[in-house]
């Protein structure tokens, strides 16, 4: 391997470590918020590539009828929870928030997929399109056993993800899709040596969403109540802080996140239904470096999965993803090893 | 009609079943069967490990898949025998479950899982990628098993070996289950504390019992290979884990049972969807993976017990009464420790400090304990009185200081090990099995003093090790008055007669030193007065006992000293008319009248 390769493999896997930073702030924080490790995040940032791709063949996005029967879903979930609890005066404001709300974007989908649209338009209604998605999923899916123990919410996150990659197939086929790329050109270093402008957009994206997103946390009330959250549910209900609404705000912020990567990746990688529960799992590796609690350590850790990857696809092609997952090794071994006293309460699964 | 003859009538009619149905069910059935065997095996690790140990996995099927892949190399590449096969299957399986193991069972509760997801994906993607293993064809052309001259090529003959396997394989963690290693699984729920409190390392229970539910996949691994004669990378993929964890759920996690029945569950479901969705639409394939999902995701929101949970309400229901249990013949009893000298020391605190950040909890505090005296530790609230306990069983690290415990330095030992030396602890928050019988979780307190391991007690032969522990926890049942109920479940028991179990518990470990953290909380009049006397007996017998409580009237009547600690330091130490006659004890709880 020469300096140039190097080079090139290098800038290469910060490209890709910018994509496993978005990935692993948004499961970093549905994790902390709601001990649910959210194993779908990949297949909606799958969704979002995919509806890209659609539009830019002057197709009607098939995630529309996804978000539409997920809305469905969860206004019914609304509506008998609301029935159960004798609150039916609520039942109009919920049916408007949890019914209306997600199909604007449904219905600026539909505008935009007419044709003459500018491909600006395209990728910004890609991602709005698929920010509802957690958030309804989480209604439907988590909220109602949001008591139950990480064991239990792990199992459901998993099995949503293979309900998602096997609506995903349903919905949108089994062919690939590239898309066009978001920013042309390229910027030559010295040396003859050229990056292409879609990595920069990628890594200065990661950097300019990762800012804003410390600064949501360390400068907002609404920041400042997720991080109470995730410090101890029932000590926030006491300062009035609704578990369930700051749920919903991290889901709407991971959808978000997810959508982003989902636009980001898709000139680079073929994107097929089923491609993002491997960026989803290579992100865990780098939150499982920040111990799924760490921002800043997951962020080192993203950049770590990032060049590895990198590197090993140089060296295997086929065995790139293993080469990833061994990282794991070293990592666990270190937590083993550095940790000191663990008396978590133990997980009940049958009761 | 008693629970116990009613479930014996449930196994004997499932094994005649089993034993007819090849001779009237036709070849597809005989596969189905086959295929619902391997499963239930896969499955009983799991109900073991998720529903009874706490942890789970999710690459069961990647164990499944080693071991296949090994008895498949080793029989079609080297041309040995299968049954060298299965050696090697499992010894492939026990080793790299114990690597997984040892990476991540010291850590909380979601770094396995989230392990097993990438391990599961990178064996599959290994099979799929090494020349040796076929690449994405896989290797076919494994022999059939042969049993003397016997081959098991066909369906129906490998079928008995299956079965009995499956059988086995119940009756191994049935054993297990019952015995003393049984007890420490079935309690690793209630967390690494209670364990350390009775000299079981939380740990390696629950490694060696994430190595056993592997081992039970890759059994069922070798199984596999020889039944198809023929292995690929995708039926050992992440995707094959959940089935096998969805059998385990559907079934119930609770139940060995659950097992067979969630593997019979999804297997016929699976192939009712194979046989009706290709009438309904073309994309039968994805429809199933969909209606699987959903399935799973219902079951674990509507009925996280399983089927057999529904099966256990309903016996509940009819069969409440417990079976009573016959006598057993007395057995030599379990060998006792000798206990020191009356008057010699046994413990002594020397200038213990614990700080928590710049809060300093415990501040130099020096006392002793004498063998055969009844020691008492009060103060107000926020005195220090607890973490004084949890430095004293070594429960919390100190900051400072010396703890000697029978001429022994303790400070800085695992708990676990102050505990096998002889000092037993009871918990303020009581840390008991509720779904345990009373006397299973005194039996638990005798875990070190006892020896036998998983083998041993899978293949019943730790009974006569057992019986001795049974009837330790008998006697110490009757000890507390408890011992007409030693069947019931812990759990149903009201929370000051727990309080009184947990020191049955202690009593089991054969103590030197009995430490006990506000035992008289929640109990009656009658109940306290019962306690105290028991108190004095044992300390009568030799044992040593330090007492943490706030019943001033209870403590003063039975201690032979007090000591007082307030604000973090002792106040006084002293005998109990002369504490209360103290002005500065008088001052700390009452106010100072100055």
């Amino acid at each position: 391997m020469t300096w140039d390769v190097a080079l090139i493999l290098g800038i290469d896997g910060l490209a890709n470590g910018a994509v496993y930073l978005l990935a692993g702030l948004g499961l970093v924080l549905i994790f902390s918020v709601t001990r649910v490790v959210f194993v779908p995040f990949g297949d909606i940032a799958a969704f979002a590539a995919l509806t890209l791709a659609a539009f830019e063949t002057g197709r009607l996005p098939a995630t529309i009828g996804m978000v539409v029967v997920l809305t469905v879903l969860a206004v019914l979930t609304e509506v008998g929870s609301l029935v159960r609890r004798g609150e039916t005066a609520r039942i109009p404001k919920a049916v408007l928030g949890w019914g209306l709300l997600p199909l604007v974007p449904c219905v600026l989908a539909w505008l935009a997929s007419r044709p003459g649209v500018p491909a600006p338009v395209h990728v910004a209604v890609a991602v709005l399109l698929v920010v509802p998605i957690a958030p309804l999923l989480s209604r439907v899916v988590f909220q109602p056993i949001a008591d139950a123990s990480v064991l239990v919410l792990l199992i459901v996150s998993l099995a949503l993800h293979f309900l998602l990659s096997g609506l995903g197939l349903l919905f949108f086929g089994p062919e690939g899709s590239r898309t066009q790329p978001l920013a042309s050109g390229s910027i030559t270093l010295g040396d003859g040596f050229a990056v292409s402008g879609q990595v920069i957009l990628m890594v200065s994206a990661a950097i300019v969403l990762s800012g804003l997103f410390f600064l949501v946390f360390e400068r907002t009330v609404t920041g400042k109540a997720l991080r109470a959250t995730a410090v101890n549910r029932v000590g926030a209900r006491l300062v009035g802080i609704r578990p369930a609404r700051t749920a919903l705000f991290a889901y709407g912020c991971a959808s978000l996140l997810a959508g982003l990567i989902g636009v980001l990746i898709a000139p680079v990688t073929t994107m097929y239904y089923d491609s993002g529960f491997i960026i989803g799992l290579k992100a865990f590796v780098a939150a499982i470096i920040g111990g799924l609690v760490s921002y800043p350590m997951t962020a080192i850790g993203a950049l770590a999965v990032g060049v590895v990857e990198s590197f090993a696809s140089f060296w295997s092609g086929a065995l790139k993803d293993v080469i990833v997952f061994s990282l794991l090794i070293p990592v666990l071994m270190l937590r083993s090893f550095l940790m000191t006293h663990v008396d978590e309460e133990e997980e009940e699964v049958d009761q | 009609m008693s629970l116990l003859r009613h479930r014996t009538l449930w196994i004997v009619a499932v094994v005649a079943a089993l034993a007819i149905a090849p001779a009237l069910a036709g070849n597809f059935t005989v596969s189905l069967l086959n295929d619902i065997g391997i499963g239930a095996l896969v499955a009983l690790g799991l109900v073991m490990l998720t529903g009874i140990g706490g942890a789970t996995s999710f690459g069961q099927a990647a164990f499944v898949g080693i071991a296949a892949y090994a008895t498949a190399w080793l029989t079609t590449a080297q041309g040995l025998s299968p049954w060298l096969g299965l050696l090697f299957a499992l010894l492939l399986t026990g080793l790299s479950a114990l690597a997984i193991g040892m990476l991540t069972l010291r850590l909380g509760g979601h770094f396995l899982p989230l392990s097993t997801i990438a391990w599961g994906l990178s064996i599959a993607m290994l099979f799929g990628n090494v020349d040796a293993l076929g690449r994405h064809t896989g290797l076919s052309n494994i022999p059939a098993l042969q049993v003397g001259g016997w081959s098991l090529a066909d369906p129906r003959s490998i079928y008995y070996l299956i079965w009995g396997l499956v059988g086995l394989g119940f009756l191994f963690s049935y054993n297990l289950l019952r015995s003393r290693p049984g007890r420490a699984i079935r309690s690793l729920r209630g967390g690494a504390i209670l364990l350390a409190s009775v000299g079981a390392d939380a740990y390696r229970v629950r490694l060696t019992l994430f190595v056993t539910a592997a081992l039970y996949a890759g059994l069922a691994g070798w199984l596999y290979a020889h039944m198809n004669r023929f292995v690929s990378p995708s039926p050992f993929d992440v995707r094959a884990s959940i089935e096998y964890l969805l059998m385990a759920v559907a079934g119930g996690l609770g139940h060995l049972a659950g097992a067979l029945v969630g593997s019979a569950l999804v297997l016929i479901l699976k192939n009712g969807l194979q046989d009706v969705l290709p009438m309904l639409t073309q994309r039968a394939g994805q429809l199933e993976a969909v209606a699987f999902a959903t399935l799973f995701i219902l079951l674990l929101h509507f009925a996280r017990g399983g089927l057999m949970g529904f099966v256990r309400r309903w016996t509940n229901a009819h069969a409440r009464a417990q079976a009573p249990r016959e006598a057993m013949a007395p057995v030599e009893p379990l060998p006792h420790r000798t206990l020191p000298d009356r008057g010699s020391p046994v413990l002594s605190v020397t200038g213990a400090v614990k700080r928590f950040g710049g809060l300093v909890a415990v501040n130099d505090v020096s006392f002793d304990v004498k063998a055969g005296e009844i020691i008492g530790l009060i103060g107000p609230n926020g005195a220090g009185k607890s973490t004084m306990f949890n430095l004293l069983t070594c429960t919390m690290p100190m900051t400072a200081g010396q703890v000697r415990f029978l001429g022994q330095d303790i400070a800085g030992l695992p708990q676990r090990q102050v505990a096998r030396l002889g000092l037993a602890r009871t918990f303020q928050h009581v840390k008991l099995r509720p779904h345990m019988s009373l006397i299973d979780n005194v039996a638990l307190g005798a875990h070190s003093r006892t020896s036998s391991g998983v083998l041993k007690a899978g293949l019943r032969l730790d009974r006569s090790e057992e019986r001795q522990i049974l009837q330790e926890a008998q006697r110490q049942l009757d000890r507390i008055g408890l011992g007409d109920r030693a069947h019931e479940l812990a759990g149903s028991l009201p929370l000051g007669t727990q309080r009184i179990l947990e020191i049955a518990r202690a009593l089991a470990a054969d103590p030197v030193l009995l430490v006990l953290d506000e035992p008289a909380a929640g109990l009656r009049r009658k109940e306290k007065m019962a306690l105290g006397d028991l108190l004095r007996k044992l300390r009568e017998e030799g044992v040593t006992i330090l007492i943490v409580e706030h019943d001033m009237d209870f403590v003063m009547k039975l201690v032979d000293r007090l000591v007082v600690m307030n604000f973090g330091s002792k106040l006084v130490e002293g005998v109990p008319s002369a504490v209360r006659a103290d002005e500065r004890v008088q001052a700390a709880y009452l106010g100072s009248v100055v």
